[in-house]
């Protein structure tokens, strides 16, 4: 059994301009262990996928309209508030975007890590804080005995990243969620918070969900992915086939779009038009205006997730149906 | 920080230095004399006192012995009271103000943080509209409305309290100074209510109480523990000077119940154009200001650890 089953999964935001469908009939699954990649751009709604398992949704103006999320036999979405709060930092933790402003400025970071263990564990304060301690060390903080005593703002930016996965990861959780963890980092840090997290994960054997809209990332990282655009998983594969047997177009431009296989000097390749407006309801495929290979059956026939062959899945429905083989776009100049 | 604490205090020099002079030179513009009340003294007598007290002499000559006497802390004698010294009125009344002054600002805090965290906790439901519409009518009504109120309540109806007065009055169960106190603490409590529920709104839409909800931290730690000390910080601000207005006296209230505080002195010795205690309550309330200005400083710096230096 998968550890975690999210099926028509349905977050949507009443605000004054409209009913914004952040999220819009999401099903994946999750095995023990696994490091399943979410990729898309800005909006598309990865993270608010997340937040809605771990019941992290400002409501008001957010509501989860549909679906269930099943963990254990819990169903996240629809469990007492309390029985959330238990799985919540115990065993599905969470790491933010911006290390800047997801750690509290006025408490020191002793206090912060020993949270999870005082307030799932019932430890003692001096055993949580030994742990803490050790947890810190295991992100390659040196001095943590010193440092734990401090407060966030005399740590630089990766090393509050640090402090954060040492945070989410103190109570040995099943599942980590990691909402874009290297975005607000220089390359550098990047790649180290990559190994760290890639560490102890094999140390803890903890599946990880990475959200994330750097390709790169989730070629090296990820050994499934789903590819996110408008609210909607479009295709859903293994890292590999996601990369070299693309089965819709808008996973084939965006690595179109991806700078380092262009040769100097020529034009980059760009996605034409804007992502929907979700406040709007619409039929059809989301991607059909902007879509080289869209067809009229692609603005009359809602999509659906099909499995192709077995792990890969894609909505583009003239994919489904056979009539195209290659989703690249003909405008791309092949620069390899 | 103690470098800090001792410039902020040697500042009180200048500031005192100022105030002093701005406050000498414009109760000698307005017009009238300390001497020039209803019951006329003949032109004799007035320039016998005004050559008793100094005040025929130049302006400048004044404004120098009156400096100078500063600065060894004599401010002078009362003009009003002819047998107290400024020093002496204002050791009489402060304390009287003080008390008021201390109880209605502990009723304020109590009061109001409550209820700016309970309005915030809840906002936009019954517990974040009731608090706030109570605080929009604290703050709308005035303590002249106030006042009697409480004193047609809890003194003539329930006789709990004096009506007013201050002396003499061993009431039980209530002391004189509690009307006053409540009075006062509740127009301030109000208005704390207000910053409290602004300060912890902001807090609670920041980033970290997102990950300490990620935590599986519960939502009265959360409240508590997160967001309550950050979320003080506007009300730490505004709580310096407000514990001096306080402490030095409401005009207004101690006219209302009749209590014989710092705040009447200070309104009375400017109608009598009694320089010498204008001038001393003047200096002794821009004192209290700049000191719990400071104090107010440095609880801000004990409770965000980024503004310590």
């Amino acid at each position: 059994m998968a550890l975690l089953e999210v099926e028509n999964l349905r977050t949507y935001f009443y605000t004054r301009a409209g009913i914004v469908r952040a999220v819009d009939n999401v099903s994946f699954t999750l095995e023990q262990g696994e490091t399943m990649g979410i990729v898309g751009e800005s909006g598309s709604g990865k993270s608010v996928t997340c937040y809605s398992l771990l019941g992290l949704i400002p409501r008001p103006p957010g509501r989860i309209v549909s679906g269930s999320a099943l963990f254990g036999g819990v169903d996240l979405l629809s469990c007492p508030k309390e029985q959330l709060r238990r799985i919540q930092g115990k065993r599905i933790s969470m790491i933010f975007q911006d290390p800047m402003t997801s750690l509290n400025p006025y408490m020191r970071v002793s206090d912060q890590l020993v949270e999870p263990l005082l307030v799932h564990d019932r430890m003692s304060r001096s055993q949580a804080l030994t742990k803490a301690i050790a947890s810190l060390e295991e992100v390659g903080i040196q001095d943590a005995a010193n440092r734990i005593n401090l407060y966030p703002h005399q740590f630089s930016g990766g090393m509050r990243q640090r402090v954060m996965i040492a945070m989410a990861l103190i109570s040995r959780p099943e599942i980590l969620i990691a909402d874009e963890p290297t975005t607000a980092l220089d390359v550098t840090v990047q790649a180290q918070i990559l190994e760290l997290i890639r560490q102890r994960q094999k140390d803890l054997g903890t599946a990880v969900i990475f959200i994330t809209h750097d390709l790169g990332v989730v070629a090296s990282f990820c050994n499934r992915v789903n590819v996110m655009y408008a609210g909607r998983i479009v295709e859903s594969a293994p890292t590999d086939e996601i990369f070299n047997r693309p089965m819709h177009p808008y996973n084939a431009s965006l690595q179109q779009s991806i700078p380092a296989l262009h040769k100097k000097g020529q034009a980059l390749f760009t996605i034409p038009g804007f992502p929907p407006d979700l406040t709007v309801e619409f039929h059809g495929c989301p991607f059909a205006s902007r879509c080289a290979h869209a067809g009229d059956i692609c603005k009359e026939q809602d999509p659906a997730l099909k499995q192709i062959v077995p792990g890969h899945k894609t909505s583009c429905i003239r994919f489904q149906c056979g009539e195209i083989a290659d989703v690249r776009s003909k405008n791309f100049v092949s620069a390899v | 920080m103690i470098k800090v604490i001792v410039g902020r205090l040697l500042q009180l020099i200048p500031v005192l230095g100022i105030i002093l002079t701005l406050t000498f030179f414009m109760s000698k513009v307005v017009p009238g004399g300390p001497f020039s009340a209803e019951r006329q003294a003949t032109p004799e007598v007035i320039a016998k006192l005004n050559a008793y007290y100094g005040l025929d002499r130049p302006l400048w000559e004044q404004y120098l012995t009156y400096l100078g006497n500063v600065v060894r802390f004599n401010f002078g004698p009362s003009y009003t009271y002819q047998s107290e010294s400024v020093n002496e009125v204002i050791a009489r009344a402060f304390p009287i103000s003080l008390q008021i002054g201390t109880l209605a600002f502990c009723i304020a805090l109590i009061i109001g943080v409550t209820a700016g965290v309970v309005a915030a906790a809840n906002k936009n439901k019954l517990w974040d509209y009731f608090p706030m519409s109570l605080s929009m009518l604290g703050i709308c009504l005035p303590t002249f409305v106030l006042g009697p109120i409480l004193a047609l309540v809890f003194g003539l109806v329930l006789k709990l309290a004096p009506v007013s007065g201050w002396y003499g009055l061993n009431y039980v169960p209530f002391h004189p100074m509690i009307m006053p106190a409540v009075t006062l603490g509740l127009f301030y409590a109000a208005y704390i209510a207000r910053l409290t529920r602004g300060g912890m709104l902001d807090i609670l839409s920041q980033d970290f109480i997102r990950t300490a909800r990620a935590k599986g931290v519960p939502d009265h730690e959360i409240l508590l523990k997160h967001a309550l000390r950050g979320g003080l910080l506007p009300v730490v601000a505004f709580l310096g000077p407000a514990f001096a207005g306080l402490i030095s006296g409401s005009f207004v209230v101690e006219k209302v119940f009749n209590v014989p505080g710092l705040g009447q002195e200070f309104i009375k010795s400017v109608f009598n154009r009694d320089y010498p205690l204008i001038l001393g309550t003047v200096a002794f309330f821009g004192t209290l200001i700049v000191l719990f200005n400071l104090v107010s400083d440095i609880v801000q710096a004990l409770l965000d650890p980024k503004s310590r230096k």
